[in-house]
């Protein structure tokens, strides 16, 4: 039973990287840039969240729309101002952008916000769910988490086939190029993306600040960087890989730390991930880059 | 319909295009010739806005369109099969072709081109949801072409469809080249075989380092010594 306790909570663990993999990945798929100042959007979406509800008053669902909107517009206006104009820029110079980009919005909320720890407030459901006789306690954050993941998935998988955007986003994510000669406004594509991502990222601060209730400029860093091992665990630019990686990487960090050790927990998981990149170098299931012509 | 005015492209350092000046007018067959290197794929991604122009100018129907964006281009009537085709190799035949009228709103008119499309290249209807990678060279290219013809282009602009396709498979392309053609639709044709070019061509420009060094009617090209010499193989 308490395996089971730990698998689950694993799994909403991994929910939350899957959905942070996802921002990572789709960056990654379109515009070939890796966003490292994502984490630091969670972070963003997090504060957002926690002024709209404590300090403003508002309803939980308003609160957590305010959020996603303060980060949708915070991607779209970092990729504008920070990354859109090294587009023919060697991907270190964007590298090193993102991170400087990183630096800026944990500076700058340091100094807005201050860099003492706040409460987030519980504004998700409280209470857990009791199975065979109360012996296996699973709280419904926990499952609403699952949940949200399972819908996000399904619903970005559909965009992404199904629609016109969403083709277009594909083509944009194959060949530029090619894209263009289609009639498809690249600059407004790679602005969707970064859109997206943002906006979940606020999704998985909300599920993440009301798991772990502490508010601090640098909350995001590490999810961000084990979001970002999963996208890469996963196959960077694969969306099914996102979420196999944050799922795998969530449950392996969980029952690390049940049964071997908590300070050796983070370790373990990123030998696992260079074990799998030793085998597999394109990740789980990511697939051979195109040779661009 | 099309007209490039002293035109020069450049990669850096580098002039590519030296200034070149050409005209295709409208329901015509024109073709760029041309040894490796000689510019030929620079002056269709200069015209289709992928490539910004250095200096000079480009006019469709004597609007300019020198500074518009590609997406921009792709709407006033200019579509572009490209070199090596280019197709979505993740995507299925049919998307590919909906991504080429992907700026067009009238549904109903889509789905009768894509019907035109099908007819022309009946391969591509049995092949309507593989993904376009799995498809041979030829077939690549046929949907190349479809896909072009998808944004119900003006001028078409075709960058050496013959390239790698067996000599039987040639000739077929060059007939649906001429077929789209006779639908109306003006095509400037880029290629490396000479011969079949100028064979369907109304004009032709011959391209070396950059500029333009002769030019004249298909047939004018196909009997003179220089082009023979140069182009024809002897
Ligand atoms: N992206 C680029 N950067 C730098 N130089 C380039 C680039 N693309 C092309 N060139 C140079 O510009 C010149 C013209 O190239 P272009 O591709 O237009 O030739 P082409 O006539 O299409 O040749 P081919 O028949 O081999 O396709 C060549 O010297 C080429 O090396
Ligand atoms: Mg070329």
């Amino acid at each position: 039973m308490t395996f089971l306790t730990y698998l689950i909570s694993g799994l909403a663990l991994g929910s939350v990287y899957a959905i942070i993999a996802l921002g990572y990945t789709m960056v990654y798929g379109i515009a070939k840039m890796l966003n490292f100042a994502h984490g630091d959007i969670i972070m963003v979406g997090g504060y957002a969240a926690f002024f709209a509800f404590n300090k403003f008053g508002l309803s939980p669902v308003v609160s957590i729309l305010a959020s996603i909107l303060v980060c949708t517009l915070l991607g779209v206006i970092i990729e504008r101002l920070a990354y859109k104009p090294l587009r023919q820029a060697s991907s270190l110079s964007v590298l090193i952008t993102a991170i400087g980009v990183s630096y800026f919005l944990q500076n700058g909320s340091q100094l807005i916000f201050g860099s003492d720890t706040k409460i987030f407030p519980a504004m998700l459901m409280e209470g857990s769910l009791k199975l065979f006789d109360g012996r296996l306690m699973i709280s419904y954050l926990t499952l609403f988490t699952i949940f949200t993941c399972v819908v996000i998935m399904t619903v970005l998988t559909l965009f992404i086939n199904k629609t016109k955007i969403g083709k277009a986003m594909r083509a944009c994510a194959e060949d530029k190029g090619a894209a263009q000669l289609m009639g498809i406004n690249v600059d407004t594509t790679i602005s969707i993306t970064f859109a997206i991502g943002s906006g979940l990222a606020a999704v998985a601060a909300i599920l993440l600040c009301s798991t772990y209730p502490s508010l601090s400029p640098t909350l995001g860093s590490m999810p961000g960087i084990k979001a970002f091992t999963a996208a890469v665990f996963g196959g960077i630019g694969s969306i099914p890989g996102a979420l196999l990686g944050g799922l795998l990487l969530g449950i392996i960090e969980n029952l690390t730390k049940a049964y071997i050790s908590t300070q050796l927990s983070d370790a373990i998981v990123f030998t696992v991930l260079i074990i799998v990149l030793l085998i597999k170098p394109t990740g789980l299931l990511g697939k051979k880059e195109n040779v661009k012509v | 319909m099309l007209k490039v005015k002293d035109l020069k492209v450049r990669y850096g350092m580098i002039e590519a295009i030296k200034g070149i000046s050409f005209e295709v007018d409208d329901s015509e067959i024109v073709t760029l010739i041309g040894a490796n290197g000689a510019g030929k794929t620079t002056t269709m991604h200069t015209i289709s806005g992928l490539i910004k122009a250095a200096s000079g100018s480009i006019e469709l129907d004597g609007r300019d369109i020198t500074k518009l964006p590609a997406h921009k281009i792709v709407e006033m009537g200019i579509a572009q099969c490209p070199e090596r085709r280019r197709v979505f190799a993740q995507q299925s035949v049919e998307d590919n072709l909906f991504l080429g009228a992907y700026t067009r709103k009238d549904k109903d008119e889509i789905r009768k081109d894509l019907e035109n499309v099908y007819e022309l290249f009946p391969r591509l209807k049995e092949r309507s949801t593989q993904m376009a990678g799995t498809l041979s060279g030829g077939e690549q290219q046929m949907l190349a072409m479809g896909r072009a013809l998808m944004a119900k282009p003006k001028i078409m602009l075709l960058d050496e469809p013959s390239m790698g396709l067996s000599p039987l498979l040639v000739r077929e392309i060059f007939d649906i080249i001429k077929n789209i053609n006779s639908q109306g639709v003006t095509i400037l044709l880029v290629e490396q075989n000479a011969k079949m070019a100028l064979s369907i061509a109304n004009r032709a420009y011959v391209i070396e380092t950059g500029r333009i060094v002769m030019s004249g009617t298909g047939e004018e090209l196909l009997n003179s010594e220089d082009i023979k010499k140069a182009y024809l193989g002897g």
